[in-house]
């Protein structure tokens, strides 16, 4: 076990982080001058990390294979970020924010990480508003605040259904004036292909530009891995096409460990699939569920009706409904955290009563909220509350100025107007918990690479509620690495340039070339997609919403059948030297296929329900989720050795000193 | 759906290039129009051909990264979305698509429908920020009240996703309304108010460095913006710049 | 100026504060040019000061004049810059879909309000000026409305003036509104100056075309 040091300072818990950041090495101004450091990713995490440590004096090699730092998948998350403001004066604090996101992911994540991201929850806030981020704004000039799933308070700070996006304008604005004055070099349109460790130590990484299809190699004195997640591992997602697992996955191929790769978020409001075409799903925020009401028929004539085109939802009264979330658990109702609300709903659907054609999809009601809006706003302005109409019109207004963007992208996709007639919703992959393994320093284990946001594993456990992915990059990006980095820095300020002639370059160099000329020459029948929609088909049927030992074995002997495959009759078309899709594609896929296999093994491997991930074997009569943590109170930490199916599984116990396990409860 | 489209095809920055045409079939009407361009590729690969390279992402509106001048009107016929959130719906069975890449001098063709649109990242650059350190060592976020029409509009000028729409519909390839809407959000805003007159100056500067073309007016790129961004943002960064300039 | 209008915001400013003043003065214009058709009197007594008043004539005309030529050069400096500024045309184009006619056809109407002003100074404005400047004949103040009906004799010539204020009127139906806009007017009063522009765009070059009518009838 002593390979996985966590690093986790002494001393009280609300202590830990001041006492460390007291404790650890600094690197003068002078000598950061002369200190390079790499960042894979210009999302939340990836900007903020590079635009503070260029202030800080790093130069900074930033990557992304967007055209523009601006467009990292961070930019689509809608709802919003939290923070232990308690401007609501509702009770939150930092230490309830941190019990709550322990509790959230169901007792999986480190005490010691989940406590310091709370702590520089407020101090986001302030940041971001001081760059000028337009949050809402009540009409005393003063923020405004929301509920999410899974707390009871309102926390969580947003702009409009645009929260993710203009907080990364906020972090690109920042980098845009370090890459004014040159402390930053931005690479669009170029992709990491490999690390290049030297002695040990990762001193640079292998990236291609997709535009010229140059390989090129960049040295540093740490390498920042600020990729994202791997949702598309499953095809359909709620990521972007691009995101992808391959830098995540070549830094564990070098040595990295990959904790609770099965940890993954299936969130319960999305847009359902309509078709085999289909390229990806599209999110409808959590925010919606604070005003929609999620329900489907109680009776199965009325499923068929509906789904005959013979009922209208609105059709059906009140006693048809059977809003099966705030039956299931009161107290919460329909702010339960994800994890609950998606199983809720595959249950029903499981169950038959799914409300469109292919049975899987539920309803998400506003009727209820436009009334109540109606009326508060009816007796605002002092106008008659009981004239129907008039109420239906207030209320359709406030209604559109919450979630105006959502309801209109809504009815872009589906073709109906949510104002008139319910939505409708099924749960899609949307984040992954695990990630590559980080110790409190957010360094790997690889020495000097560092992995930061959703790309690491460390703060959300088994589930993550929402609001916090934005929480965690920026923390991540702007408060916690930039001081960490600077303890592994302060031993290399003697150092110098690195060289990118050394052998080590070379040959990651050689790897990273034959890889591309192997796809380029395998002149099989099948393009990219076709794997990769395979892959995703075998990850959702048998690693998705629930898994059990028969299909994970299953799933294992069939993702490596289609590796072998996939190697053998892809087929990529053009050169290497080009603007080549399929050739960045098909290096993708490739690490899905891996990762995937890994992803199945952790599932199988743990043998107990948590958050996002349950297994059938181990759940309550009444179908709840139960917990093993006698046997499993740990984070599974995956070392590469060849191939996934020989992955060496390494344990990092958690320690609770100061929350009490209990079982999860909302009802 | 069977369609005929129209592409134009580039294979690289220098080369020039032409428009091809491509028949296709089964195309449903729920499909997005680039899970149509999916298909079209997943057929041309099949056929041994090189597919069409085209810019997407996020494919929900958001990230900016898709383009397409679609049947001469930029992100297609739909208005307030982006090309990928174009259904196949609004076309009818047996229509003729034109489809090319964003034009303007500024944003050279890469290869197909992909253009190089690093000027919009230049331009920011040049001023789009508030001056302040990252360390988190301001002040708290409620310290300065703003008014919520002010912040509203600041955020509806902020909603702009850079994806170059208002250039390639512009007929005269202007930028200013991609320009005006991040002048706004800032000038609207307190933290935005101490370095207004240098910010407007510096990105207009840049703005014109890289060739875009003069603001006539027309208002075609508010309408084609898939996020409404309005043109009142183009009068108030000209006011900005006026007094910007009255102050020297 | 050449610093002032090196940046495209300034230019378009300009160019805009240039066609405001033009407004002016063809309101102006229209307003006495009106009075031909009610009083005989009343336009020459008003065509007489305007000939003969000192201020008039050798601070606000060459102000004018230079207003009139940096319009039109600016306009077509703008022009070139803006064609330029794309390379590679579109193979197809909808501006329909978007934009007035006019708005993206300035350049065209534009055009046609200078060659009918070369027509216009060639009638007007050289024999004007020679029969003061060149030829120093003594001022007649009741010559100004014989001049003006003699002109409007020719059918050629006021079909000519016709089909110009109907390009007037287009160039203006954008002009106006735009105007404001470029320097930097854009508020809650936008509509109502919009509609106001409209009219003013409709009227007074409706009216031009009137007056030319009216005096080519009442010749007939």
């Amino acid at each position: 076990m002593a390979v996985l040091d966590s690093k986790i300072p002494e001393g009280p818990l609300a202590d830990k982080w001041t006492q460390h950041k007291n404790n650890i090495d600094l690197v003068n101004p002078a000598n950061k001058r002369s200190i390079d450091v790499i960042v894979v990713g210009t999302g939340l995490a990836g900007g903020s990390a590079a635009a503070t440590l260029a202030e800080l004096g790093y130069n900074v090699k930033s990557f992304c294979f967007q055209d523009s730092p601006r467009r990292a998948h961070s930019i689509a998350a809608q709802g919003g970020i939290n923070a232990a403001k308690n401007y609501q004066g509702d009770g939150d604090s930092i230490y309830r924010l941190f019990y709550d996101t322990v509790k959230g992911g169901d007792y999986r994540s480190r005490e010691a990480n989940v406590y310091r991201l709370a702590e520089v929850s407020a101090n986001i806030i302030d940041q971001c508003v001081a760059q000028g981020v337009p949050f809402a704004r009540d009409y005393g000039g003063l923020l405004d605040n929301r509920s999410f799933g899974g707390v009871l308070v309102s926390r969580t700070f947003y702009a409009k259904g645009q929260t993710g996006q203009q907080l990364l304008l906020g972090a690109y604005s920042a980098m845009n004036r370090q890459i004014g004055r040159g402390k930053i070099k931005m690479y669009n349109r170029h992709e990491m292909l490999d690390i290049v460790k030297v002695d040990g130590k990762a001193r640079g990484i292998i990236a291609r530009n997709l535009v010229t299809g140059e390989i090129e190699r960049h040295s540093a004195h740490a390498v920042v891995i600020a990729s994202g997640g791997y949702g598309n591992v499953f095809f359909l997602s709620t990521n972007a096409m691009g995101s992808n697992v391959s830098a995540a996955w070549k830094i564990h191929k070098k040595g990295a460990y990959f904790a609770n790769p099965c940890f993954t978020q299936i969130h319960p409001t999305c847009i359902p699939v309509s078709g085999e075409d289909q390229s990806k799903l599209t999110l409808m925020s959590e925010s919606l569920r604070n005003d929609g009401r999620i329900w489907v028929p109680k009776y199965k004539e009325d499923v068929q009706a509906i789904r005959e085109g013979k009922k209208k939802p609105t059709d059906l009264a009140e006693e048809q409904r059977d809003y099966f979330l705030e039956r299931r658990y009161p107290a919460f109702g329909n702010l339960v955290p994800r994890d609950v609300a998606s199983r809720a709903a595959k249950e029903r659907c499981d169950a038959g009563f799914g409300v469109n054609a292919t049975g899987e999809a539920v309803y998400l009601d506003f009727a209820a909220a436009i009334k109540r809006y109606g009326k508060e706003l009816a007796h605002v302005k002092g106008l008659d509350e009981d004239d129907v109409s008039l109420i239906d019109k207030l209320g359709k207004e406030i209604i559109k100025s919450k979630y105006g963007n959502l309801f209109q992208m809504y009815e872009k996709i589906v073709d109906q107007n949510p104002y008139e007639t319910p939505m409708m919703i099924y749960p899609a992959v949307h984040y992954t918990m695990g990630g590559v393994w980080v110790d409190y320093n957010l360094m790997t284990t690889i020495p000097g690479c560092f992995a930061i946001g959703e790309a690491n594993f460390s703060d959300h456990g088994a589930n993550r509620l929402g609001a916090s992915a934005l929480m965690q990059g920026l923390a991540d990006g702007y408060f916690v690495l930039p001081y960490t980095i600077g303890d592994y820095l302060s031993d290399d300020i003697r150092t110098g340039t690195i060289s990118t002639d050394s052998p080590e370059f070379e040959e990651a160099e050689k790897e990273v070339r034959n890889q591309l000329n192997a796809f380029l020459n395998s002149k099989g029948t099948n393009p990219v997609d076709y794997y990769h929609k395979k892959l995703g088909k075998i990850m959702w049927n048998k690693c998705g919403m629930s898994r059990n030992e028969k299909d994970l074995k299953y799933a294992i002997k069939e993702i490596q059948e289609l590796r072998e495959d996939f190697y053998k009759n892809v087929r990529v078309p053009g050169t290497a030297e080009s603007f080549n899709e399929e050739l960045a594609k098909a290096g993708r896929v490739a690490d899905f296929l891996e990762l995937g296999e890994l992803f199945a093994k952790d599932a199988l491997d743990r043998y107990e329900s948590c958050g996002g991930h349950f297994r059938e074997e181990s759940q309550t009569p009444e179908g709840e989720a139960l917990r093993d943590d006698k046997n499993y109170t740990f984070v599974s930490a995956w070392e590469y050795k060849g191939k996934p199916s020989e992955a060496v599984l390494h344990k990092e116990e958690l320690t609770y000193d100061n929350i009490e396990l209990k079982t999860r409860s909302y009802k | 759906m069977k369609l005929n489209l129209k592409i134009w095809r580039q294979k690289n920055a220098t080369e020039k290039g032409s428009m091809v045409s491509y028949p296709i079939d089964n195309i449903s009407p729920d499909m997005s129009f680039l899970e149509m361009i999916d298909a079209l590729n997943n057929m041309l690969i099949l056929r041994n051909e090189e597919p069409v390279a085209f810019d997407h992402d996020c494919r929900e509106g958001i990230c900016g990264m898709c383009s397409m001048f679609i049947n001469g009107e930029a992100h297609g016929p739909d208005r307030n979305v982006t090309t990928c959130q174009l259904h196949m719906r609004k076309f009818k069975d047996g229509d003729t698509i034109t489809i090319e890449p964003f034009r303007a001098k500024a944003f050279p063709v890469i290869r197909d429908l992909v253009v190089d649109r690093s000027s919009f990242d230049r331009v920011q650059q040049a001023g789009g920020f508030v001056s302040i350190n990252t360390s988190g060592n301001t002040q708290d976020a409620n310290a300065i009240p703003i008014e919520k029409n002010k912040a509203d509009l600041a955020f509806d000028a902020a909603a702009c996703i850079g994806c170059g729409a208002c250039v390639a519909t512009c007929k005269n390839s202007s930028a200013m309304l991609f320009v005006g809407a991040k002048v706004s959000q800032y000038a609207l805003l307190p933290q935005g108010k101490v370095e207004a007159t240098q910010r407007v100056q510096n990105m207009v500067a840049q703005m014109d460095l890289e060739g875009f073309g003069n603001c006539t007016n027309t208002g075609a790129c508010e309408v084609e913006c898939p996020k409404g961004i309005s043109l009142e943002n183009i009068a108030r960064m000209n006011r900005e710049y006026l007094s910007a300039s009255l102050k020297g | 100026m050449s610093r002032l209008l090196s940046s495209s915001i300034a230019r378009k400013i300009a160019m805009a504060l240039s066609g405001l003043f033009l407004m002016v003065f063809l309101l102006q214009h229209f307003l006495i040019n009106i009075t031909s058709v009610f009083s005989e009197a009343m336009f020459n007594e008003i065509s007489h000061f305007m000939g003969t008043n000192p201020l008039v004539q050798f601070a606000l005309q060459p102000v004018l004049i230079f207003g009139v030529i940096f319009h039109f050069v600016m306009g077509f400096v703008l022009e070139i810059q803006n064609r330029n500024a794309r390379s590679v045309g579109y193979v197809q184009f909808k501006g329909n879909a978007n934009s007035s006619w006019m708005s993206r056809n300035m350049i065209y109407s534009g055009g046609v309000v200078l060659l009918f002003l070369i027509l216009h100074f060639y009638d007007f404005w050289v024999p004007e000026m020679t029969y003061k400047y060149v030829e120093f004949l003594p001022e007649d103040p009741s010559r100004y409305y014989e001049e003006l009906v003699h002109k409007f004799h020719d059918p050629i010539r006021v079909g000519l003036y016709v089909v110009s204020f109907a390009f007037l009127s287009l160039h203006l139906l954008h002009g106006f509104s735009s105007s404001f806009q470029s320097v930097g007017a854009n508020n809650k009063y936008t509509r109502s100056l919009k509609s106001f522009g409209t009219a003013y765009a409709i009227i007074v070059p409706l009216g031009f075309a009137f007056i030319a009518l009216f005096h080519h009838l009442n010749t007939l």
